[in-house]
């Protein structure tokens, strides 16, 4: 086997040298022995090292099938050596393990749906997550947006009052092509809060213009918070900082709670619905969301269907549909996602495999939030989506998330293909009928 | 020799049984006692109708798409599985063991199919020993543990076989036989094996998942 090159990061080195073996030790029991429970036995008791999740994994079949980016091969450099040395690792193995776990795998959990025994390895690797964020080796960029969330409570160092401009801008920008529309900020008593993720107000603006459009020109009673719990989006949950992440979804669900309604709506984003939906109400204690989460697609969905959204004219170039795995594999979003992209474009051309079987983007997971150190690693580790996209031979991707944008994004331009990238909201405001514009 | 007989074939025999039995108990609860000490949250999420449809479909051969995926492994582990209980309990020799001691007896399998069978199984062992040897991704998280908990199951097959064709001295294969079997009823709850124990457990858990929390198959 190739000798393996692991990647130099401030954060990852400058939290080693503080490290001693006793602190490494104690943390490592401490996590795998006090927080992680039956779960945990059970999987490395039922392992059989029969290898067959490998091909489950992208960064395995894009890198050739080398076995140390399997996800039992992960487990292997993480947990078993952590476990069969009751701690004792050195400080170099923590250093690489928390590169394996936290920039080789997106805990996209497609690997779960292919260990015949239900082996959640995306769990494993969130406990080596865990681990080094209680060492305080994370890498450095996820970091730096970890302590965003803990000092703004969103993403990406947004201020109070740069929120509240970023809408009324879109609101002025909007009035123009539709002059009755509104941002209601902070209504209390709407049926709908919609929430979007940090970088949205700062480099995305025209989502938030776009989800306006599509809020008014089909009847919503809506409103987006003007308070801090705007932000739906959680790396706190991918660095393993399991306090944040709950103060962060705590702030999520007061806000709606505040402004009494009936139900959340988010923006095309994947891991953020899996902060909200899944895992963040978990920490605090909630079985399910105390208010109803609707992601995008299921929320576009369901506006077609009863009739209040309308289609005037079709998209018509060929269009493929990437699958982000926190809305497919974790809501099973995927067939609400083609009926609303069918009923708008006229050529569907599927990439495969797909659905819930979908490959991930390799952006997930914080992955693509740990910075330009890795970013290389990272795009090598896909080279399989670039195959499929290839495969399809449209030059339109529809990619609902916005992590999968950056992922794709970096993709596409390395392995030089001619696509351009969508959201579905995008495709969905230039061909809605607009019953009010100008 | 005889008194080994009486010894392996008598209170081993039964001594095997109760640690398995005891040990699988043992098992089973323990990790369902940690469960609610430290997982109580993941009780919370464990629905029997999505744990039966993992389960239930994660048992029809060919039926998931890693299955498909690998169409000569599945096959052969399926049989493996199958054939594994099949000897174990219509073999004709056991069964005359049962109504010894039980006086109960259902149907046998003809010997030549049993010997087949046999021989089958073996070969599996081989291919689950090569494989681990040549395929890479294998390979790599294979250590020897893994050969070890293998030679634990092959073992009674193997002394099975050999002292049903008489190779060798008869009475001593018997009594091996007996041994490795016994060995390997008393390893199941203690090592790796108890996968045999735990899958369900952990099949039905994530199926829950699958199935009420994020309405997807998880197959
Ligand atoms: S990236 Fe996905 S498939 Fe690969 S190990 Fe992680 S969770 Fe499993
Ligand atoms: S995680 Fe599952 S598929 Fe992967 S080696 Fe272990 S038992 Fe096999
Ligand atoms: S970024 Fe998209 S494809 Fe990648 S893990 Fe998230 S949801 Fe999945």
């Amino acid at each position: 086997m190739k000798e393996r090159v692991w990647i130099q990061d401030e954060g990852i080195d400058r939290g080693a040298e503080k490290l001693t073996p006793e602190r490494i030790e104690k943390t490592i029991n401490a996590v795998l022995g006090n927080e992680a429970g039956a779960r945990l036995k059970a999987y490395v008791e039922t392992c059989a090292h029969c290898g067959l999740c490998a091909e489950a994994c992208h960064f395995y079949m894009s890198r050739d099938k080398d076995p140390r980016f399997s996800p039992v091969g992960k487990v292997k450099q993480t947990i078993w050596e952590m476990l069969d040395k009751k701690g004792k690792v050195s400080v170099e193995f923590m250093k690489q393990a928390v590169q394996v776990a936290q920039t080789e795998c997106n805990l996209c959990r497609r690997c779960v749906q292919y260990c015949p025994f239900g082996i959640d390895i995306a769990y494993m690797m969130s406990l080596v997550r865990r681990i080094a964020h209680k060492l305080e080796i994370t890498p450095l960029y996820i970091q730096d947006t970890a302590h965003s969330h803990s000092a703004t409570m969103n993403q990406m160092w947004v201020k109070d009052d740069e929120w509240i401009d970023a809408l009324h801008w879109q609101e002025d920008e909007i009035r123009e092509e539709l002059p009755a529309a509104r941002i209601p900020l902070d209504k209390e008593g709407a049926e709908i809060m919609y929430s979007v993720i940090g970088p949205e107000p700062k480099f995305r603006t025209q989502l938030i213009y776009q989800a306006a459009a599509i809020m008014n020109e089909t009847g919503c009673d809506w409103t987006m918070p003007a308070t801090p719990g705007w932000d739906n989006s959680d790396m706190a949950m991918y660095t393993g900082d399991s306090e944040m992440m709950g103060r962060l979804k705590r702030m999520h669900f007061d806000t709606a709670a505040r402004l009494r309604v009936k139900k959340i709506v988010m923006g095309e984003c994947g891991h953020a619905f899996r902060s909200v939906y899944d895992t963040g109400n978990r920490v605090l204690g909630w079985r399910m969301p105390p208010v109803p989460v609707i992601h995008a697609l299921e929320f576009y969905w369901d506006l077609l269907n009863s009739g209040k959204l309308k289609v005037a004219k079709k998209f018509e170039e060929p269009v493929t549909f990437h699958d982000p795995c926190n809305v497919v594999r974790g809501r099973g979003l995927h067939e609400k996602a083609r009926e609303v992209v069918r009923a708008f474009c006229t050529n569907l051309v599927e990439m495969y495999p797909n659905k819930e079987h979908n490959y991930c983007c390799a952006a997930g997971g914080g992955v693509i939030n740990c910075g330009p150190p890795f970013k290389n690693a990272r795009v090598e580790g896909n080279r399989i989506k670039a195959e499929q996209l290839r495969a399809t031979g449209v030059k339109v991707c529809i990619a609902p998330c916005h992590n999968c944008h950056g992922g794709l994004e970096d993709i596409i331009h390395k392995y030089k293909l001619d696509i351009e990238l969508k959201f579905l909201g995008e495709i969905i405001y230039d061909c809605m009928e607009k019953p009010n514009a100008v | 020799m005889q008194d080994i007989y009486l010894l392996v074939a008598g209170p081993l025999a039964w001594a095997a049984w109760a640690i398995f039995f005891l040990g699988s108990a043992y098992k089973i609860w323990s990790t369902l006692a940690v469960a609610k000490q430290k997982d109580q949250v993941l009780l919370n999420y464990v629905s029997f109708r999505y744990a039966l449809r993992s389960i239930i479909n994660w048992s029809i051969p060919f039926n998931t798409t890693n299955m498909r995926l690998h169409p000569v492994f599945t096959g052969v582990a399926f049989f493996f599985h199958i054939a594994f209980f099949v000897l174990l309990i219509f073999i004709s020799a056991h069964q005359i063991m049962i109504e010894e001691g039980f006086g109960i007896g259902w149907v046998t399998l003809p010997d030549i199919v049993a010997d087949i069978l046999a021989f089958a199984v073996l070969g599996v062992c081989v291919f689950f020993a090569v494989r681990r040897v040549i395929r890479p991704e294998v390979n790599y998280v294979t250590d020897w543990t893994d050969y070890g908990l293998l030679a634990l199951v092959t073992a009674p097959f193997l002394t099975g076989v050999l002292a049903y064709h008489q190779v060798g001295d008869y009475m001593t294969m018997v009594i091996l036989h007996m041994l490795s079997a016994e060995i390997l009823l008393v390893a199941i709850p203690f090592t790796r094996l108890s996968h045999m124990l735990l899958a369900s457990l952990t099949r039905g858990y994530i199926g829950s998942e699958f199935g009420m929390v994020r309405h997807v198959n998880d197959w």
